[in-house]
């Protein structure tokens, strides 16, 4: 890749994100910056995990949350907590990166446990397995402490930087969630990633292509637990805390309405999701009664479904593409050519630039 | 000394000779018996076509030979090696190759994605994560079957905006991806134009001389032109073997054929 294309690659609007996204924290205030901000980017890497699953692979799961959770827990048990519980101690460096390769390991095992089911039987098994961890947490004092859990969990302070600091954890959150999207974009068309998308539409045929299907599922559990891992590190710092509260199952489903409101066609579908879900689920009090914000993220799900099955990402490509029509309309009043031609074109003209 | 060379060549020999030898073949589905005791043999680079009416076991026959279900009973040698233990990925990695009779596609890729696949299944580096050069031999080979088939002009639409015959084309293309020895073709011409037809027989004629095939087929006028060989199947048997004049001009098979017509 020749980085000097960079600059005419990416679209002026992707800029503008881009831009805003970094210079975000300076007009927030850090409530908007840590709970809103961070927490959207969070939430919308767990997601992004579960986009990776579903919209490339097919395999919806509704374990991610619990491969973040674990890893959260991890961070708990082998770096330090002030519950008195386990807290091994381990340099951050180290208990992040067992962390997540353990949650990584735990996902490629629900991957093999899942890898011949379909559709809604992937669904029940991935379920039966959030649910089983919940209550193992729950029920386990020796290692996971029970009800209580753990709290006390601290980033480390490096290059003078408290990481738990608003602005930095923003960015810290940020790094991250761009680091996974950007690799789920590339590898998306990578060889792997177009037997992942072949295995979707067909995985009868790629057997038949000489392709071993489970075991391209498999890495993709794997793969996708490094992602829901690592945003499980950041969940466990965030939150300072991580108890079954935040593993249940109710938890485990908001992953998947976050990726359903997004849209899980593209990787920025969960992150779009993720801001919306988190704005509903910290400004509903102000719409409506402070217990119903349940029936508010209720609705807008049902409303997104019903007039979108792509999420968010439908609405705005539907948007986009009925504004270039008006505008091709405007300057050809012909209009002979079909509305996905000028798509195209209009495409190819801003690349060239 | 002498002898034992000549015996180890011979052996060699004769490993090369068959591309596939069904042996006591049989499959069933609960009560149902789809394939009985099938014998069957295929010289390296023979090309066969399969006649029998609905139901006579012909598209299972392609699945016990594929792996997509295995048999019941029965060995299955593909290259004189022993397959029958083994996942069909592993028989595709021996070259073996297959089309549907529905086309089984990537709806969601492009024709070229689609391609790419099928020339990358068979290579190294299936699990790769990084994006393929433009050096990438699959893509350049990608390249040249979307030529042979007739589909450059539709290289980059996604597979769904594709019509039937393209469809079936691709379906061709994807079979032929990454040097097959022997590909199983399941009614390549069905619900093709007479245009595409002759476009299909030019396909299978202008395949190299090493890959076999075996092709089910209804129009006589397409199988007969594009096979050295007929096999003739009735109720999961092979009812008749021979050359196709052999198997046009049989009282018996003509028998079957026009009494299950007029029936």
């Amino acid at each position: 890749m020749d980085p000097s294309r960079i600059w005419t690659r990416v679209h002026p609007l992707q800029w503008l994100l881009i831009v805003l996204l970094l210079a975000y924290p300076g007009p927030a205030s850090d409530f908007f910056t840590f709970q809103i901000g961070a927490y959207s980017l969070i939430l919308g890497t767990i997601a992004l995990s579960l986009m990776m699953l579903g919209g490339l692979g097919g395999m919806v799961s509704l374990a991610q949350l619990t491969v973040a959770g674990l890893a959260a827990y991890l961070v708990a048990i082998f770096g330090e907590n002030s519950v008195g519980v386990l807290g091994l101690g381990w340099p951050w460096w180290v208990t992040c990166l067992v962390a997540v390769f353990i949650a990584a390991v735990f996902s490629a095992f629900v991957g093999a446990i899942s890898v011949r089911t379909e559709g809604i039987y992937t669904i029940m098994i991935t379920l039966a397995i959030a649910v089983a961890f919940f209550f193992l947490v729950r029920q386990n004092y020796v290692v996971f402490n029970g009800w209580t859990g753990f709290a006390g969990i601290e980033p480390p302070t490096l290059f003078g930087v408290y990481w738990r600091d608003p602005a930095p954890f923003y960015y810290l959150s940020l790094a991250v969630a761009a680091f996974f999207y950007w690799a789920v974009v590339y590898c998306s068309r990578s060889p792997f990633g177009l037997a992942l998308q072949a295995i979707r539409d067909n995985p009868r045929r790629m057997h038949a292509l000489g392709f071993n299907v489970a075991a391209h599922r498999v890495t993709a559990y794997f793969l996708a637990g490094i992602i829901a891992g690592t945003a499980g590190v950041l969940l466990a710092w965030f939150n300072g805390r991580i108890s079954p509260g935040s593993v249940g199952v109710d938890v485990a489903i908001d992953i998947l309405v976050i990726a359903v409101i997004g849209g899980m066609r593209h990787p920025v579908g969960p992150f779009a999701g993720a801001v919306v879900f988190v704005l509903l689920q910290n400004f509903a009090i102000d719409l409506i009664d402070r217990e119903r914000f349940n029936t508010v993220i209720g609705l807008v799900f049902f409303l997104v479904v019903l007039f979108s099955p792509d999420g968010l990402l439908g609405i705005w490509s539907e948007l986009r593409s009925r504004f270039q029509q008006s505008r091709q309309s405007r300057f050809h009043s012909r209009g002979s050519s079909g509305g996905s031609k000028t798509f195209d074109s209009v495409g190819a003209s801003q690349s060239s630039h | 000394m002498v002898g034992a060379r000549t015996d180890a060549l011979s052996k060699l020999q004769g490993a090369g000779r068959y591309a596939l030898e069904l042996e006591a073949v049989s499959r069933h589905f609960g009560a149902l018996v789809a394939l009985a005791d099938i014998n069957l043999t295929l010289e390296s680079g023979e090309r066969r076509a399969v006649l029998g009416s609905n139901g006579a076991g012909k598209t299972t026959l392609f699945n016990a030979i594929t792996g997509d279900f295995p048999p019941t009973a029965g060995r299955i040698r593909l290259f004189g090696e022993d397959v029958t233990e083994l996942p069909g990925h592993e028989r595709i990695r021996r070259g073996l190759r297959r089309t549907y009779q529905i086309s089984l596609l990537f709806d969601g890729l492009t024709v070229i994605d689609n391609v790419y696949l099928a020339c990358r299944g068979i290579g190294r580096g299936r699990f790769s994560l990084r994006r393929p050069s433009d050096a990438d031999p699959a893509m350049e080979s990608a390249e040249n079957l979307v030529s042979v088939v007739h589909l450059d002009d539709v290289r980059d639409q996604p597979v769904a905006n594709l019509s039937h015959g393209q469809q079936r084309q691709l379906e061709i293309a994807l079979a032929l991806a990454g040097a097959p020895r022997l590909v199983l073709f399941d009614e390549p011409a069905a619900g093709l134009s007479p245009a595409e037809r002759a476009e299909l027989i030019e396909i299978l004629q202008s395949m190299p001389e090493h890959i076999g095939y075996i092709i089910i087929e209804h129009d006589m006028d397409v199988a007969l032109r594009v096979a050295q060989s007929v096999t003739m199947m009735h109720n999961g048997r092979v009812f008749k073997e021979g050359t196709p004049e052999e198997i046009e001009n049989d009282p018996e098979v003509q028998q079957l054929y026009l009494g299950s017509a007029h029936g």
